[in-house]
Formats: C-alpha cells, sequence, structure tokens
C-alpha cells in the first residue's frame, strides 16, 4: 500500500468562522495503480492530497506513505521526504518562466544535489519519454498548455518518485491534449513497477477511463471507492 | 540552487536592471558625497599639509583652526627660538586679502607670507618659475594654477602677468601646486616682509611660528616645552591638522549636510533595492510555494535568493563605483573638484555599507518566501 489515511481531520480558520474540510477520512492508495479521487467542489479532495503530500499537517489522524509516518518527520525532513519520494503535477503547471524545459524539468534533481550535466541529461531523458525531445531548450511561453504540462509531468517523474500526486492535471487543457498526457502519465509515472503509484483528483470525467481506482469524497469524507483498496 | 536563483534573477530583465542599478545609483551618491566630505576636511588643513617642513605650530592660545589666526606680537618670534630644542623657527603670514586684475577681475584670495630667507611653508611643486630665484625679485607672488584661472578665465598660465593687492603691485612669478584650501580658491605666496605690505592690519601682524625639532627630540616634546616657556600655544603639525578639521566639524554645517546626504542614500537604496526584490519575490511566490512543495528546503531557497543578492551587490556596487571612479576621474580636471579623491577606505566602507542594504532588503523579502504555504501552489 503506497498510501493509509485513518481519521484525518484537518480545518481552517479559527472562531466561527473555522472551516471542517476533511471530517475523519478514511482513505488509502495501492501500489502499482492510478487512483483518481473525484468529488464535488469543495469536499475537500485537494486539502486530501495536501495532507498525503506532507504539504498540510492534518489536525488528527494518521497519514502513512509507504510505511513512514509523516507526523513522525520534522519540517525540513518531510521535505527531504517529499523530494525522495514524491512528484507533483499542478493544475497552473507552475514551471519556472525564466528557465528552460529541459531545467524546468530538472529542479528536483538539481535540489537533490545533483550536478547540473547529469540532472539534464535525466530531464532531457524524460522530456524524450514524453514526447518533447525537441523542446528542451524552448522557455514555458513558447510551450502550448499541453506541451507545458507534459514538462510538468517531466518535472513530477525524473527523479523516479514512488508516488506521483496530480492535482487537476487536465484542467487546462482541451480534450485531445488531457487524453494524451494521461496516457503518457499512465505509461511512463507507473511503467509497469508495481511498488509505484498515482493519485489523481480531477473533475475531468473524460479521462476517468485512465483510473484503475475510483475514490469518491463527499463532505470531507470518502463515500466510496471501485474497486475498494485491497489490504495487502 | 544559485544557478537556478541567478537564471530566476535574469527571467525578469526589469527588475534585475532596476535592482542593480538601485545598488549602483546608492554606492555612487554615497562614495560620492563621503570622499568629497573628506576632501573638504582635506581643505581645512592645506596650508598645514603644504609646510611639510615644520614640526610644531606656535600660535595665539585662542587659535584652534589654521584659517582663524589671531595675531602674535613680532617678539613671539626670538622667544620660541630661545626654546631648548628648536632646530629653528619661522614666522609664517595667512591673511584673506582681496585681489584685482588690470581688467578689473576682483577676487578674493588667501596670502601666505614666507620667511623672507628660507620660504618655509611654500608648496614643493612648482609648475612654472622657482622659488628661490623668482618669489625674491620685486613684487613678486607665486599663485595655483586654480587661483589664476579665476582671474583670467579660459587663459594659459602666463608669468608676468600683475595684480592690485592692497592698492600695491604684485607680479607673479611662479606657479605652484598647492592643496585646495577652505577660506578661497586663489592661493598666494609671498615673502613674509611683502605680504605684510599688501594686507592692512595693526601692529601685531605674526600669524604663526613654524618650528623645526632639533635632532633627536621628538615634536611632542619641542611643542610641550615652547607652550611652557613662550605661554603661547604650540602643537605637532599632525595635531593642529586634526584640530582644524575638528574646528570645521563642529563650527560648520558641513558634516550635517553631508550625513544627511548619505542618510538619503541609504534610505533611497534600501527603498528601491527593497521595493524591487519585495515585489520581485511576491510575482514569484507561486514557483517559490512549488519548489517547497517539491521538497526544496527553506534554507536552499534563503542560498538561492541569497546567490541572486549577492550578484546585484557586486554588479552594483560595481557599477556605482566605476561611476564614482570616472566622476573624480574627470572631475579633479577642473579646479573646483581639485583635490577630491575617491578615498579607497571609503570604496570599502560603502561595499560594506551596499552589502547591508542589499542583505536587510533580501531577508525583509525572504520572509514571505519561508513563511509561504507550499499548500498554495494547490489553490488554482
Amino acid at each position: 500500500m503506497a498510501v493509509r489515511c485513518a481519521g484525518i481531520e484537518k480545518g481552517f480558520g479559527r472562531g466561527p468562522a473555522r472551516v471542517q474540510v476533511l471530517r475523519g477520512t478514511d482513505f488509502s492508495v495501492p501500489t502499482g495503480q492510478m487512483t483518481f479521487l473525484v468529488g464535488p467542489s469543495g469536499c475537500g479532495k485537494t486539502t486530501l492530497i495536501s495532507v498525503v503530500g506532507g504539504i498540510l499537517s492534518p489536525d488528527a489522524g494518521a497519514v502513512e506513505v509507504f510505511g513512514q509516518d509523516l507526523a513522525a518527520l520534522s519540517r525540513g525532513r518531510l521535505a527531504d521526504f517529499r523530494l525522495q519520494n514524491l512528484g507533483f503535477i499542478f493544475q497552473q503547471f507552475n514551471l519556472l518562466p525564466a528557465l528552460s524545459a529541459v531545467e524546468n524539468a530538472a529542479v528536483p534533481l538539481i535540489a537533490r544535489g545533483e550536478s547540473a550535466a547529469r540532472a539534464h541529461a535525466a530531464a532531457a531523458e524524460a522530456l524524450g519519454e514524453l514526447g518533447l525531445g525537441d523542446h528542451g531548450h524552448k522557455m514555458p511561453q513558447q510551450l502550448s498548455g499541453g506541451q507545458q504540462q507534459r514538462v510538468a509531468i517531466a518535472r513530477a517523474l525524473v527523479h523516479q518518485p514512488r508516488l506521483v500526486i496530480c492535482d487537476e492535471p487536465t484542467a487546462s487543457l482541451d480534450a485531445e491534449s488531457g487524453q494524451n498526457v494521461m496516457a503518457l502519465l499512465r505509461d511512463v509515472a507507473l511503467a509497469g513497477d508495481t511498488q509505484r503509484a498515482v493519485v489523481v483528483v480531477t473533475h475531468d470525467n473524460r479521462i476517468f477511463d485512465f483510473a484503475d481506482r475510483m475514490v469518491e469524497m463527499s463532505d470531507g469524507r470518502v463515500v466510496g471507492a471501485s474497486p475498494a483498496a485491497a489490504e495487502p | 540552487m544559485m544557478r537556478l536563483g541567478l537564471k530566476m534573477l535574469f527571467g525578469d530583465p526589469i527588475k534585475c536592471l532596476g535592482l542593480v542599478l538601485g545598488v549602483a545609483l546608492c554606492t555612487l551618491l554615497i562614495c560620492q558625497q563621503v570622499s568629497i566630505f573628506f576632501g573638504l576636511l582635506g581643505r581645512a588643513s592645506s596650508v598645514v599639509n603644504d609646510a611639510a617642513e615644520a614640526d610644531v605650530w606656535v600660535m595665539d592660545p585662542a587659535v584652534n583652526t589654521v584659517d582663524v589666526p589671531f595675531p602674535l606680537r613680532d617678539t613671539a618670534l626670538a622667544r620660541v627660538r630661545g626654546v631648548d630644542g628648536v632646530a629653528w623657527a619661522v614666522p609664517l603670514f595667512k591673511q584673506n586679502t582681496q585681489v584685482k586684475t588690470r581688467r578689473g577681475t576682483l577676487e578674493n584670495g588667501l596670502i601666505v607670507g614666507l620667511d623672507d630667507v628660507s620660504l618655509v611653508g611654500v608648496p614643493d611643486t612648482f609648475i612654472m618659475g622657482t622659488s628661490v630665484h623668482d618669489l625674491r625679485r620685486t613684487d613678486a607672488i607665486a599663485v595655483n594654477p586654480a587661483g589664476f584661472r579665476l582671474l583670467y578665465p579660459g587663459e594659459d598660465l602666463e608669468l608676468g602677468r600683475e595684480l592690485e593687492i592692497n592698492d600695491r603691485r604684485a607680479v607673479i612669478a611662479a606657479f605652484v601646486e598647492a592643496s585646495p584650501a577652505f577660506s578661497a580658491n586663489l592661493l598666494i605666496y609671498t615673502p613674509y616682509a611683502r605680504a605684510l605690505t599688501y594686507t592692512n592690519g595693526g601692529r601685531n601682524r605674526l600669524s604663526f611660528v613654524l618650528v623645526k625639532a632639533a635632532d633627536g627630540q621628538a615634536p611632542e616634546a619641542v611643542a610641550a616645552a615652547v607652550a611652557e616657556q613662550t605661554g603661547l600655544k604650540a602643537v605637532t603639525r599632525a595635531a593642529f591638522r586634526g584640530e582644524s578639521i575638528a574646528y570645521v566639524l563642529a563650527n560648520t554645517g558641513i558634516p550635517a549636510s553631508f550625513g544627511t546626504v548619505v542618510f538619503l542614500g541609504v534610505l533611497i537604496g534600501i527603498a528601491i533595492v527593497g521595493l524591487t526584490f519585495n515585489q520581485f519575490i511576491m510575482e514569484s511566490i507561486k514557483q517559490y510555494a512549488a519548489l517547497k512543495a517539491i521538497g526544496v528546503r527553506n534554507g536552499r531557497l534563503l542560498l538561492m535568493t541569497l546567490g541572486q543578492s549577492a550578484f546585484v551587490t557586486v554588479v552594483g556596487y560595481g557599477l556605482g563605483l566605476l561611476a564614482a571612479a570616472a566622476f573624480f576621474r574627470f572631475g579633479s580636471q577642473s579646479d573646483a573638484l581639485k583635490g577630491f579623491y575617491l578615498l579607497p577606505q571609503v570604496a570599502v566602507a560603502v561595499f560594506v555599507l551596499a552589502c547591508a542594504i542589499v542583505l536587510v532588503s533580501t531577508l525583509v523579502s525572504m520572509r514571505k518566501v519561508l513563511t509561504v504555504d507550499p499548500a498554495a501552489v494547490f489553490r488554482g
């Protein structure tokens, strides 16, 4: 199992303005699968993947990622854990506009202390796998939305993370680009490796076919999963 | 990560230029003003500087600066010469006077009367003419080139020009490279007896007595002996230079004026660099949040930003220093800025100041980065 969350509580604000987003949420992500997290806006999907990704701390409950209790890690160690084990794909891509495609894709490796030459070589290879081998030198603003998202995917995968977390990866793309991006994500992120996992938060029902497993959320709780995660 | 930070900086060339120019402007302003300030202080003791042979200056006890002498009795010279440890003592006369050319140009000048025999106190460098021969000719005076150009604008230096000083004739017999003075730009050097005729005055005319300490005698000891035995004030050359500078610091608005400009320079630097850096950071805050989400630690982000700051500091300071050096290099060719130099100590101090300005601005701006919630990347 890649992720185990039990009884997650998370709220924002104080006093009367406090909003409880996650209400005792239980959530798990099996390895070797692409798990889709779906549900209406405001149901807590993004907050849940932020907690799973170690970006937000839950108010209560336990989060284990590949057996590591995230609450046991200091802030710095948690950052290192993300850098070593997780890859993120954001709705708005969040590429650094001053860096070329290959430099953007190389960021996690640079952050891990790899030499620029090795990082760029690995990034170029990742871009090649995603069909952007000839676009490595281009700046983000010179790329289409689909190409930018593929650069973001390359950045998320270049360091070969075991868990990839995607937040609305196709929201900024047209239908065809969305399909292509998901196909690539599935091929490259999992790549037949049963020890890896992908979590995708989405509203886009056009890409539901790519899911191995669908988890539905409502009002801060997981209300259904198909098929149910099998315990190892 | 440093390289990544620099790329981010270069990716916004307008802000990068704004940051560099902010530091450059600040550097130029402070280097220029502080150097001029020290140059002005140097002018306050220029006559003391030029009389390099004298170890001790003797004067009325009320005198605090070389620019405001109080006349001594002529007998003071003989009394000083009688003190043990004095190798020699010569008179020096110093007074401001009005000089008129035959064309009617009128200018304020500082006349310095030198010992008739030794001419002690005249600057070392003669551009045209010689001290020994030419200053002893009838009505002969030596002037500085800047003073000549005040009297004869746009004309080349020429010996033999006649001037009128206190209704008496004076002939320019030599040009000397004198340190620019505080109280006048026209400096006139002539033997003591002649200098007295060029000025009006009472019975007492002697401004200072210049003393050389005998071999093996410390100037401080000689000064103390002269003061004790004559009742006059006697101080070493270095001490009198310091007193003259201290007088200017205490009795003029110069320190406050220049201090204000320097303070404003620092404020402008902080304002330009701080605001621009802050804007640069705020516009990149989503990217910083993304880096934090990926797993980049705050320390590495800080290092990255300090790399940007180091670049801005070094390049901005370099440009500002270059501009300041050019200002003094080309400005020193004009008489108004003669004697003003970009002092190495000022350059070093301003570098430290520039580092402090950029560091403060960076750290203040970095607070946003260090506290930004990486979860912000998931909020659309």
